[in-house]
């Protein structure tokens, strides 16, 4: 640049700013746009026409042999009444259930870590603070071993369990649902007719109320043990912004600390719960590394997760369209539950009741 | 692609990069609570030792599988099987770990986990703060769209990519080759919106006085505006080094060369049982210790930033 021993006029060396300015701009986002654009926004395009053809994996997906086939992936996986049709609905069960219990696990364990841990007159914060989210920094193939280890049929989980007296279970060879067992205590081992009967998916309504296998709880736990730190840290840092006023003055009105913590706190922290919330559907609807590393689908298909199936069915199984029509039904899936998130959790009106105790409280002070 | 996804950790990061910015935050008040606790001062004993008694148990069972971890990777195979729970080996060998550096594949997978993570992390430090610096300041044409671009792309789910990546990186000629592995993970959308949002935190005097004595745009940014940037770099260095060291799924749909199997991706072949017979839990747990180590090291260096000391003490 000449620019530094030039003396133009200052309007035209202003001028001069912005135009390179906008060379600039260009030239600074070019590299994060070829790369973001060639290997996330191309891929998607790609895939997507995958998805409508029968692309088999040789040559590329665009050659004149590959052919549109309309529909035929999607409808395969949604009613073809084939095995596709059935792995997949055990895939949406298995991870359906997976997202019903860690997603509330883990956001009630990491607000509660937060509450605990923020104390102020707490000792050794620091070093709680890092016992708690030091598993959320180890790669999920490590914890996935020790997982594996841990929750062996003679492993350390089972070894604790038996000096409780309890019999531990096969815990990863298991395929067992724990709805299922539930209900096996009393005797109930064949469901009631209409849910045997009917399917929805190729799999039963009985089969969708089994709960998680066993297999899957383990899955369920180690996730809760290695996202809990993170979410907690997100707690932490909204803690630290509420003001310390509202509690004061909640606490002159006489209310204790559940009534402090349930009316109070909890209702000023709705935008990191509507965060931690919707970041944990999201993440817990992609579940493959641990199932990739631990159990590959097993024991019995119950691990197997709509991600984990996507890339079976293209990588080993060579049918490409499916399994990129699966990756866009898990797509819309995420897209249509974070709205939904939205949805239930935005911020209501005051009911007509309730507005009306308010400007009647407002007039009587305005008298 | 854990439970937390990449995009939830680097939120979590960005929060408390902010919350260190700030001036320390007051913590929260106790007066109240302390004068109730005055009163009665016994139950106030009680409940805090209770509390205490509460975290440690906590603190307990979070730390626990780490030492079993560790324990066991000292231990015999026979050992490891008969009693799992002790963390003091009844012989202590360290036969998994010789048989890991000199009989496996292991130094190959490290040095590329090792390659792989240097490469990505510095890219990410380059380009996020290249992008989010002219995302932030730069006035030009197009930005909104290409920030419109940055955001609907942070939306798309990992494993959704799984496919399509693959199928570009094949077309492109680069499927099994280190610049497959690597170029692909070189900007994240996550970490040039933290670059962004810092940048935009900054005071923009400084760099208009630099611009009215005539210093180009990119010697502005380099010499003024990142040396300034340093809190929020250091996230990206936290980000991407975890990020790319723990990444798994990229490895399986880029590669298939034994000679670029990474940690992850061996780790996975080893745990699944594709390359032994038996158990070999010491021999695994030896390489999932060895595998932490690096995130472990690096998380002990940064760790006052990743946890946000609000002890109001943390002076960058």
């Amino acid at each position: 640049m000449t620019a530094l021993t030039d003396r133009r006029a200052s309007a035209r060396r202003r001028s001069h700013i912005a135009g390179r300015e906008g060379v600039a701009g260009w030239l600074f986002t070019a590299p994060m746009i070829v790369i973001l654009g060639l290997f996330l926004v191309v891929p998607v395009g790609m895939a997507l026409w995958v998805s409508f053809s029968d692309w088999t994996g040789r040559g590329s997906p665009f050659s004149g042999t590959v052919g549109f086939v309309g529909t035929d992936n999607y409808s395969e996986l949604l009613n073809g009444g084939g095995l596709a049709e059935r792995d997949f609905g055990i895939s949406l069960r298995n991870n359906g259930w997976y997202v019903l219990l860690v997603v509330p696990l883990q956001t009630a364990l990491s607000l509660f870590l937060a509450v605990l841990v923020n104390r102020a007159v707490l000792r050794g914060r620091g070093f709680f603070r890092t016992a708690f989210y030091f598993p959320s920094v180890t790669s999920s193939v490590a914890i996935t071993v020790l997982w594996l280890f841990l929750f062996g049929a003679t492993g350390a989980v089972n070894k604790v369990l038996s000096y409780l007296g309890v019999n531990g279970p096969n815990w990863f060879q298991d395929p067992s649902g724990i709805v299922h067992n539930f209900f096996g205590l009393f005797g109930v081992t064949q469901g009631p007719g209409f849910l045997t009967d009917n399917t929805a998916l190729g799999v039963s309504l009985w089969d969708w109320l089994s709960g998680p296998s066993v297999a899957m709880s383990a899955f369920v736990l180690m996730a809760v043990f290695t996202t809990s730190g993170t979410f907690m840290l997100l707690f932490i840092a909204a803690l630290q912004n509420l003001s310390g006023e509202t509690q004061e003055a909640a606490m002159m009105d006489g209310a204790n600390g559940w009534q402090r913590f349930f009316r109070v706190t909890l209702p000023q922290l709705k935008p990191t719960l509507f965060t931690v919330l919707t970041l944990g559907v999201i993440g817990t609807w992609q579940v493959f590394d641990q199932i990739y590393t631990g159990t590959q689908g097993g024991p019995g298909k119950t691990t197997v997760t709509p991600a984990y199936l996507s890339y079976t069915s293209a990588f080993n199984n060579q049918q490409w369209g499916q399994g990129s029509a699966i990756a866009f039904i898990l797509f819309v899936i995420i897209v249509v539950l974070t709205l939904l998130q939205r949805f239930i959790l935005r911020d209501k009106a005051v009911s007509k009741r309730r507005l009306r105790a308010y400007s009647l409280d407002t007039k009587g002070t305005g008298r | 692609m854990t439970a937390t996804t990449p995009t939830a950790r680097s939120l979590a990061l960005a929060v408390t990069a902010e919350e260190v910015l700030k001036a320390p935050s007051s913590a929260t008040p106790s007066g109240p609570g302390r004068r109730a606790g005055a009163a009665r001062p016994g139950a106030a004993l009680v409940a805090k030792s209770l509390l205490y008694a509460l975290l440690v148990a906590i603190a307990v069972v979070y730390i626990f599988p780490f030492l079993i971890n560790l324990a066991t990777s000292f231990k015999t195979d026979a050992e490891a099987a008969s009693s799992p729970l002790s963390l003091l080996p009844q012989t202590i060998t360290t036969a998994a770990y010789e048989r890991l550096f000199l009989n496996s594949d292991f130094p190959v997978w490290f040095k590329n986990s090792f390659v792989v993570t240097i490469f990505v992390t510095a890219g990410r430090v380059f380009f996020d703060s290249l992008a989010g610096y002219a995302l932030a300041r730069l006035r030009y044409r197009g930005r909104n769209v290409v920030f419109a671009a940055l955001i609907a792309i942070m939306a798309v789910p990992n494993v959704v990519l799984l496919i399509p990546k693959f199928l570009v990186i094949n077309q492109l000629g680069m499927y099994d080759s280190y610049s497959g592995m690597i170029i692909p993970l070189l900007a994240d959308a996550a970490g040039i919106f933290i670059m962004k949002n810092f940048f935009e935190s900054i005071p923009a005097s400084v760099e208009e006085q630099a611009k009215i004595d005539g210093a180009g745009v990119f010697r502005t940014f380099w010499s003024i505006v990142l040396p300034m940037a340093r809190p929020a770099l250091i996230t990206i260095i936290i980000l991407s080094f975890q990020g790319s060291w723990n990444e798994l799924s990229h490895f399986i749909i880029s590669t298939q060369s034994p000679d670029l199997t990474t940690l992850t991706k061996g780790m996975a072949s080893l745990a699944s049982g594709q390359l032994s017979q038996g158990s070999q839990y010491p021999l695994k747990l030896a390489a999932a210790a060895i595998m932490t180590v690096p995130v472990a090291v690096v998380f002990f260096i940064f760790q006052r930033r990743i946890l946000n000391a609000s002890d109001g003490a943390v002076k960058e």
